[in-house]
Parts: C-alpha cells; sequence; structure tokens
C-alpha cells in the first residue's frame, strides 16, 4: 500500500516538474492532468473517495478542458519566448522559493505540533456510513448557509466571465 | 495506513513548485495552471490533516476549494482573453498597464 503511495507521489512530483520546464504550454497542461491524476489516486489511499472522484470530475475534466480551449485558441507558434530562461532575478525567485519550502517543511514537522481532539468520524464510522453519504449530510446540515453562499458565488461567476469574454474593444 | 509527515512533505513540495511555475514562467496560462498546482498541493495538506485528525471538516472544506478553483479559472481565463485582444500576447511582462 505504502509503495503504492510512493509510486504515485514521485510520479505527480515529476508531472509537476513537467509543468514547470515543457516549453510548449499544451505540454505543460496535459503534464497538469496527469498531475491530478496521481493526486487522485493518493486521496483514494487516504480514504477520501469523495475528493478523488470531483478531483477527476472538475479538475482533471472541466478545468483542464477548459484551460486546453484556451491554449488552443489563443495558440502562438512562437514559444521560445516563454522557455524557462534563468539569469540573477530568476536565481533570486528560486532561492526565495527554497527559503519558502524550508519555512513550510520546519511548520509541518515541528515535533511539538498539536493536532488537538480527534474528531467524530474515524474511517470505521466513515465506512460504516458512507463517504459520500456523510459528506452530503453534512453538507446539508452543518454547512447549508456555506453550501447556498457558494452557488451564489458560481453564478456570479459564470455571469462575469461570460460579460469579460464578450466585451468588444471599440 | 500512509504516515501524515509524507503527505505533508509531498504537499510542501508540490506547492513550491507550484510557487516557482508562478515567479519563472512567462507565459501567463502556465502561471495560472501553477496556481491551480498549488491549490491542489493545500487540499492534499487539507486531505492528510483530515484523515489523521479522524474529522470530515476538512474534505468539506476541499469541496469548497474546488468550487472556489473553478470560479477563478473561469474568470481568470475570460480576464486573460480579452488581454490578448488588446495585447496579441501571452506574455506576462507585456501586461503592465497597471504598473507605474
Amino acid at each position: 500500500m505504502i509503495v503504492f503511495f510512493y509510486v504515485f507521489a514521485l510520479a505527480s512530483l515529476l508531472l509537476a516538474l513537467g509543468v514547470l520546464v515543457f516549453k510548449n504550454p499544451i505540454h505543460s497542461a496535459l503534464s497538469l492532468v496527469g498531475t491530478f491524476f496521481c493526486l487522485a489516486a493518493i486521496y483514494v489511499m487516504l480514504n477520501a473517495e469523495f475528493v478523488a472522484v470531483i478531483q477527476v470530475l472538475v479538475y482533471a475534466g472541466a478545468i483542464m478542458v477548459l484551460f486546453l480551449f484556451v491554449l488552443m485558441l489563443l495558440s502562438s507558434n512562437d514559444n521560445d519566448q516563454y522557455a524557462l530562461k534563468l539569469n540573477v532575478p530568476r536565481g533570486l525567485a528560486v532561492a526565495t522559493t527554497g527559503v519558502l519550502l524550508v519555512q513550510i517543511l520546519t511548520a509541518f514537522m515541528d515535533p511539538t505540533i498539536r493536532f488537538g481532539e480527534p474528531g467524530a468520524y474515524p474511517v470505521e464510522r466513515i465506512q460504516e456510513i458512507g463517504s459520500i453519504a456523510l459528506i452530503g449530510q453534512l453538507l446539508f446540515t452543518e454547512f447549508v448557509l456555506p453550501f447556498e453562499v457558494i452557488s451564489i458565488l458560481l453564478l456570479v461567476a459564470v455571469i462575469g466571465a461570460v460579460i469579460i469574454a464578450k466585451r468588444r474593444v471599440s | 495506513m500512509i504516515p501524515i509527515s509524507h503527505v505533508l512533505v509531498l504537499s510542501a513540495l508540490l506547492f513550491s513548485i507550484g510557487v516557482l511555475g508562478v515567479m519563472l514562467r512567462r507565459n501567463v496560462i502556465v502561471v495560472f495552471m501553477s496556481i491551480e498546482l498549488m491549490l491542489n498541493a493545500v487540499n492534499l495538506s487539507f486531505v492528510g490533516f483530515a484523515r489523521t485528525m479522524d474529522d470530515m471538516t476538512g474534505v468539506i472544506f476541499i469541496f469548497f476549494i474546488i468550487v472556489v478553483a473553478a470560479a477563478e479559472a473561469v474568470v481568470g481565463l475570460s480576464i486573460i482573453l480579452s488581454i490578448y485582444r488588446t495585447r496579441k500576447t501571452l506574455n506576462i511582462d507585456e501586461f503592465n498597464l497597471l504598473k507605474w
């Protein structure tokens, strides 16, 4: 089991690096789709089946198809100007990211980290109710207000996107 | 059982790759994809913590993060489309209308 985790972790890291280094943005996009699939496999191993399903459906499916549509709509043959080049400011950016990574890792690896009281849903209970049934119950009871608000957010985003993309430059 | 520390290290590494993508790449759509990668790294640590702490709130949070990411992708890509109409380029260095 844990071997599969390492395989998918390594694959997701390599594919994520592919997003960074590929010159052609379409290759980057396909590499990102691969990363999303590997992450979905890891979510299954962590007993989060619902997250794995929406990861594949919404992220790898809907969002990345949107990205590819826009990429192909705005495709340019001159990909060299977007290639990864290294110079002094870029080196500084890499160094800053390194510092950020060290900081995140120190926070995560802190031996005094406290997780607090365990919650009400251990794995056995989730499997008894069913992961998706449980999320549905929580969404329509405890989190019903955020659930309704997020639907308004989606509506606003759709209307905004249509208005922004439709406007003609005079 | 996968140890949480390994999940968190993977999440931190993916997040850093996303940050590098935002800082180093010049194609605005690739920068946007790197932001999606960072959101995914955060989702991964949410799942790890939800599993360790036997709590479902992290999973519900991911649901909302994915909805916000979808809204962000739609609005962001339409903004990129409308900028492309006037500038005819995807190079982020050319998008300096608000810079002074």
